[in-house]
């Protein structure tokens, strides 16, 4: 006990913030990346409708440590594109926090997406019809009909892009490296202090991850719950 | 005022093409489940596009492939009424009537209509309601009101009440009617319910497998009907291949009948039609009586159905009596049955059923 109160008060609680401003950023870009191309999958034809959403589907499915050798592939500094971003516009991706922001977006997209992409399907087809018919606007249709229609959805989709982002670790551990105090996730810094065979510390941060994630979830399906009144049980 | 619509439209499993002019009251388009009647009614108010053609209203150009005319839906003025309703869930009744209204700038303008609209269509109550707190007749109110708002010059009836259990319905179908009757431009009312049709319409048109017939009178669908699609969709139960044999009578093989009939000119007659109702026991000696087996006696509701197998038929005739005239008819029996002549339709093929 006495350990735990000197570890708590000796505790480096960067990793935290680090964490927190990544999954925001990451949650944010997403959130309007994911509508977006979500709207733009749903309106192609079937064939490549099915390739598209293949390939923004496979940073879900693939593990992070794959998505980040293509990261690094794109971005590393004796890459072309890593090389054209930091000469012209000094932007460094490689080992920066930035790297951070990418690789956590990169993998919680397909979450994002996915979840617009099946609430926005799920929007009754009339009701677009009828706002067009009535001569509503398409974007008074969308901000009126079918976002309060597709709410929820969209919703739980932004809330769990945040708790993967906020979590992500394989492919931010190769893209971004895991810099004190700059880079260094909690996740990464329950990796390293595992390694070192301090595994008190590492429990307090497996203890704050696990928190911050189940008030998540739960916050999840109480908004949902307050959202599905009409729902009825099976 | 007239509707023009005159358009081609590939779907799965069949082409749409449809022709047809409605002018002002209800025209009906009537067809089976899956001949092309809502995708018609989508085309016309501009949420789906046709592959080709042209769709004019009062002369007014909605669509014109050749001139690449394809206005939104929201510059048609077309109203339309769905099935299920479509209100928005999220919105009051006052909201919804509001979204009709989306055209009107001026606030306060549209304030008034929509006191007005609430008043014609007796919702003064029901404004701060959602559409799951009200009843079926209340939110078919709320959708008519909600469609005449914003004054469209044609309104599209897409089976408004085909999820009706049928006490509910009659009321709200004599609601309707009373609303249509007072719209002064063109009504489009799509309907598989020959009755409904009949009771609503004054004009038809018949769609059958997505090719339109002519448009007739309600009244001549039911009682001329010119083809053998036209008769079964009408509700005719006795169809079957015919030859015109000259001097005005048809021989039916499957029947094995030749029958008077009142008709001179047979060329285009590939079958005939006899309502079940007009079926009915005779004389030996009568016009077109014919003797027949009684296969089977089924009770219906208020009638009483004799399945009639006249001598050496293969097919079977349907034959709806009251239960008074049907009784003593027993399965078994044989029996002379008529086939009036006046009763006696003589219909052509419009291709594939």
């Amino acid at each position: 006990m006495e350990q735990l109160v000197e570890i708590l008060k000796s505790l480096d609680f960067s990793p935290l913030w680090i964490s927190l401003k990544t999954g925001l950023v990451a949650t944010v870009l997403c959130f309007f990346l994911g509508i977006w191309t979500a709207r733009w999958v749903m309106r192609m034809k079937k064939r490549p409708k099915a390739l598209v959403d293949g390939l923004l589907t496979l940073p879900m499915v693939l593990p992070p440590t794959v998505a980040g050798f293509f990261l690094l592939l794109i971005f590393s500094m004796r890459r072309p594109v890593g090389e054209f971003l930091y000469a012209t516009f000094s932007i460094k991706v490689v080992q920066s926090w930035l790297g951070c922001i990418v690789a956590a977006s990169v993998i919680a997209f397909p979450l994002m997406y996915r979840n617009a992409r099946a609430a926005f399907e799920q929007v009754d087809i009339e009701l677009i019809y009828a706002g067009r018919t009535l001569g509503m606007s398409e974007r008074r249709i969308f901000w009126r009909v079918v976002l309060p229609s597709a709410g929820p959805g969209v919703a739980s989709g932004t809330i769990l892009t945040f708790a993967r982002a906020l979590g992500e670790y394989g492919a931010t551990s190769m893209l971004a490296g895991n810099i004190a105090g700059k880079t260094g996730t909690i996740s990464q810094r329950i990796a390293m202090v595992i390694q070192n065979g301090d595994y008190t510390t590492a429990g307090v941060w497996v203890a704050v991850i696990l928190v911050i994630s189940f008030a998540i979830v739960f916050l999840m399906n109480v908004f949902a719950d307050s959202r599905l009144k009409n729902v009825k049980r099976w | 005022m007239a509707l023009e619509v005159d358009i081609r439209k590939q779907l799965n499993g069949f082409t749409l093409d449809v022709a047809f002019t409605a002018g002002t009251g209800v025209t009906a388009l009537l067809g089976a489940s899956g001949s092309g009647k809502s995708m018609t009614l989508r085309c016309i108010a501009g949420v789906e596009r046709p592959d080709e053609g042209k769709i004019v209203l009062d002369g007014r150009v909605l669509y014109d492939s050749e001139k690449k005319i394809d206005l939104p839906p929201r510059k048609r003025r077309v109203g339309y009424l769905f099935q299920r309703y479509a209100l928005f869930p999220n919105m009051t009744v006052l909201q919804n009537i509001g979204a009709g209204l989306s055209l009107e700038r001026d606030a306060a303008v549209r304030k008034e209509k929509q006191r007005s609209l609430l008043k014609r269509f007796h919702l003064e109550g029901l404004e701060s309601r959602y559409p799951r707190e009200l009843s079926g007749g209340q939110m078919q109110r709320v959708a008519l009101c909600r469609m005449l708002a914003g004054e469209p010059e044609a309104i599209l009836l897409d089976e408004p009440f085909a999820a009706l259990d049928s006490y509910l319905r009659w009321q709200l179908e004599r609601e309707v009617r009373n609303t249509l009757s007072e719209f002064s431009g063109v009504s489009l009312l799509v309907s598989h319910d020959r009755g409904e049709v009949y009771r609503m319409s004054g004009r038809v048109c018949v769609l059958n497998a997505g090719t339109s017939e002519p448009v007739v009178d309600t009244s001549e669908l039911f009682e001329r009907p010119k083809t053998l699609q036209s008769a079964l969709i009408s509700g005719c139960k006795n169809c079957a291949r015919a030859e015109f044999s000259g001097k005005g009578t048809v021989r039916v093989p499957e029947w094995n009948l030749e029958l008077a009939c009142n008709s001179a000119d047979g060329e285009a007659v590939t079958h005939v039609g006899v309502r079940a109702h007009y079926i009915l026991p005779c004389a030996p000696d009568a016009e077109n009586a014919a003797r027949c087996h009684i296969v089977d006696v089924t009770d219906d509701v208020f009638s009483r159905v004799l399945t009639l197998l006249p001598q050496g038929a293969s097919e079977p005739l349907r034959s709806e009596l009251d239960k008074e005239t049907a009784k003593g008819f027993r399965a078994g029996d044989d029996a002379y049955f008529a086939l009036p002549k006046e009763a006696v339709m003589l219909l052509g093929d419009a291709g594939e059923t």
